[in-house]
């Protein structure tokens, strides 16, 4: 087993977890200041996706493709919290769990009836295709770093915007103090949306950068969201902080899980056992890591409230 | 006699009808489709024991349904084989008898319940949903990765299992054995809404603390009552499975979790009759709407929707006019 291989499979674990960070970050926010729960949040990602393929296929452009997923997850989510999300804030969790779980359906089959149930495709520019050189002699492919460096920039702006401008005071403010801050003057419905379509865009544009190395089709958006609810889980939720630890933590165990495991139980067990005990275990391990930092914390890292 | 009463008259009086017309006209089809609510109904009656009764909102039932059909998968699969299911560090030998299976089933899918239970049951609100729900996955991704029993093709049975006296592969026998499963669990369900555990359990849902000054614990209340409601759910997965003579991931995926929840919902939470009713509406609307087009999902779920912002207690709810809280 070379360093190499290692340090490979770390930057690919950080490259996934940093997209799980996009999804995070959005149902945090939401849970953080409306106290809702949303399970649609994965066909946001989806409705990305679709906008940025259908975008490049027109215009060959991969710049307006990413463009076009954040707008239309924007929009997408803004739309959705103006009829349908904002009168559930009041109503208790299952209420907010089955209205989210009818949206999905709504989302998922509506685009299913729009694009048909074959798989899109949305090709790596030519300038980010290719392997990189790095430091060190590693070749690792341009767009995955590319992704990495997106992701960390997206995330450094986010702490940003909620630690130091005024929409982020009021979005802390919020989450402390619903009442308060609407007697302070502040549109707290209009807060309300302008969250959720930030929300929506992050989950969007993770969306539209994840189809390009996938396939974008309907039902992509939820083995990555209910990886998101892990995340959040074991970061605290709420805590945008807690959302990027707990995805680094998800995105490099899975990842390294995968490849390793099975080579670790090689050492005492026949290679074709091996395989199959390695992958079930590995395909266990966040789930397992979840547990236990349930035990420890059951509030998560980083979390306050329930 | 209330509404409510009168509504579950009924229901029961329907319950007994639904066979009988299912039997005179003899028709597989529409047998089929009765089996597949009593099975489903009996799904729906085991979350609405977490979920009415314990006010527990569990993302993740899926994984007891699913252990329920695996344990009949694996029992009936060695019996079709004739090979050993263990031989050390003692012989386990496959199944097709029902009752077994049946058991097996129901232990196997109360013990994950239990398990699930005490981690999930350290938290509560949304954690325990996102949770519920993280767990239900790591069993379906274990299951895709599990190729001994068909990893992500799933696993077919050639002959339907047998059970003493009665010829199962006659569809109409087979809904009378589902039948008699769902009467006996909707009976033993009223039966413990009514008992002191019951009473007990409604209470921490209401107030916790108060429940806490009496000196119950409400851990041990709910955790018992999400393995009863687990094992219930874990049965009808065994005879979901045997219905369809087939079991596949698809039954511990996160969908089906949302699906028996549905059946709950839009009969209305925390009646007893809830899930029938929601199975039957759920089952109907599948059959009359996916008649109409392919994408019928999308009326589900419209219709869902102004259920859940408009019609909070279901369609029994609507029928009765009172609201049964949840919480």
């Amino acid at each position: 087993m070379s360093l190499i291989l290692i340090i490979e499979q770390i930057l690919n674990g950080l490259q996934f977890g940093v997209m799980l960070f996009l999804m995070a970050a959005g149902l945090t926010l939401v849970f953080g200041v409306m106290g809702l729960i949303n399970l649609a949040h994965g066909s946001l990602y989806m409705v990305g996706a679709f906008a940025a393929a259908a975008v490049a296929g027109a215009t060959g452009s991969f710049v307006l493709a990413l463009i076009a997923s954040l707008a239309a997850a924007a929009a997408a989510g803004a739309i959705v919290e103006l009829v349908v999300i904002r009168r559930l804030y009041a109503r208790d969790h299952l209420d907010q769990v089955l209205a989210t779980f009818a949206l999905i359906l709504i989302f998922s089959e509506g685009t299913r009836w729009l694009f048909g149930s074959f798989p899109l495709f949305l090709e790596v520019p030519r300038y980010l295709s290719g392997p990189v050189t790095l430091p060190g002699g590693i070749q690792y492919p341009l767009y995955r770093l590319a992704m990495i460096v997106i992701g960390l920039l997206i995330a450094a702006g986010l702490f940003w915007l909620i630690a130091r401008t005024r929409i982020g005071i009021q979005i802390r403010a919020g989450e402390c103090d619903r009442e308060m801050i609407a007697a302070l003057g502040v549109d707290i419905s209009k807060l309300y949306t302008l969250v959720f379509a930030l929300g929506a865009a992050l989950a969007g544009l993770a969306g539209a950068l994840v189809g390009a190395i996938q396939s974008v089709q309907v039902g992509m958006g939820e083995p990555v969201l209910i990886l998101a609810f892990v995340v959040i889980v074991i970061g605290g939720i709420g805590s945008i902080k807690g959302a990027l630890v707990g995805a680094l933590l998800v995105g490099l165990t899975d990842t390294l899980g995968g490849v390793f495991l099975p080579r670790f139980f090689e050492l005492f067990l026949a290679p074709a056992s091996a395989t199959s005990v390695g992958a079930s275990l590995a395909s266990m391990l966040i789930y397992i890591l979840m547990a236990a930092v349930l035990l420890v914390r059951p509030l998560g890292l980083y979390g306050g409230r329930t | 006699m209330g509404r409510e009463r009168m509504f579950n008259a009924a229901m029961v009086l329907a319950l007994v009808l639904v066979p009988l017309w299912a039997w005179m006209t003899a028709e597989p089809f529409i047998i089929t489709l009765a089996t597949k609510v009593a099975i489903l109904a009996l799904a729906g009656v085991g979350l609405n024991i977490a979920l009415g009764l314990g006010g527990l909102i569990s993302l993740g039932h899926a994984a007891f349904f699913g252990i329920g059909g695996y344990a009949m998968g694996i029992l009936a699969s060695h019996a079709q084989t004739a090979t050993p299911l263990m031989e050390w560090p003692f012989l386990i030998e496959g199944t097709n008898q029902m009752p077994v299976i049946w058991l097996v089933a129901v232990v196997a899918s109360a013990l994950a319940a239990l398990i699930i239970g005490a981690l999930s049951l350290r938290t509560s609100g949304v954690y325990f949903i996102m949770i519920t729900l993280a767990f239900g996955q790591m069993l379906f991704y274990f299951a895709i990765s599990w190729s001994a029993y068909g990893g992500e093709d799933g696993l077919s049975i050639w002959v339907r299992n047998e059970f003493p006296g009665v010829n199962t592969l006659d569809p109409i026998q087979f809904l009378a054995i589902c039948y008699v499963i769902l009467g006996a669990v909707l009976v033993f369900a009223a039966r413990l809404a009514r008992s002191p555990f019951g009473l007990a359990l409604s209470a921490a849902r209401q107030t916790s603390e108060r429940v806490e000054t009496v000196g119950l614990t409400p851990f041990r209340l709910r955790l018992t009552a999400f393995v009863i409601s687990g094992a219930i759910t874990g049965l009808a997965g065994a005879l979901f499975a045997d219905l369809n003579r087939f079991i596949s991931p698809t039954m511990l995926s996160w969908h089906t979790s949302g699906e028996i929840m549905v059946f709950v919902i839009l009969g209305g939470v925390g009646r007893l009759y809830g899930p029938v009713v929601g199975a039957a509406l759920y089952i109907l609307l599948e059959h009359l709407l996916g008649g109409v087009s392919d994408y019928w999902q999308v009326f589900l779920g419209v219709l869902l929707l102004l259920i859940v912002l408009f019609a909070r207690g279901g369609l029994i709810g609507a029928i009765t006019g009172r609201e049964v809280a949840h919480d």
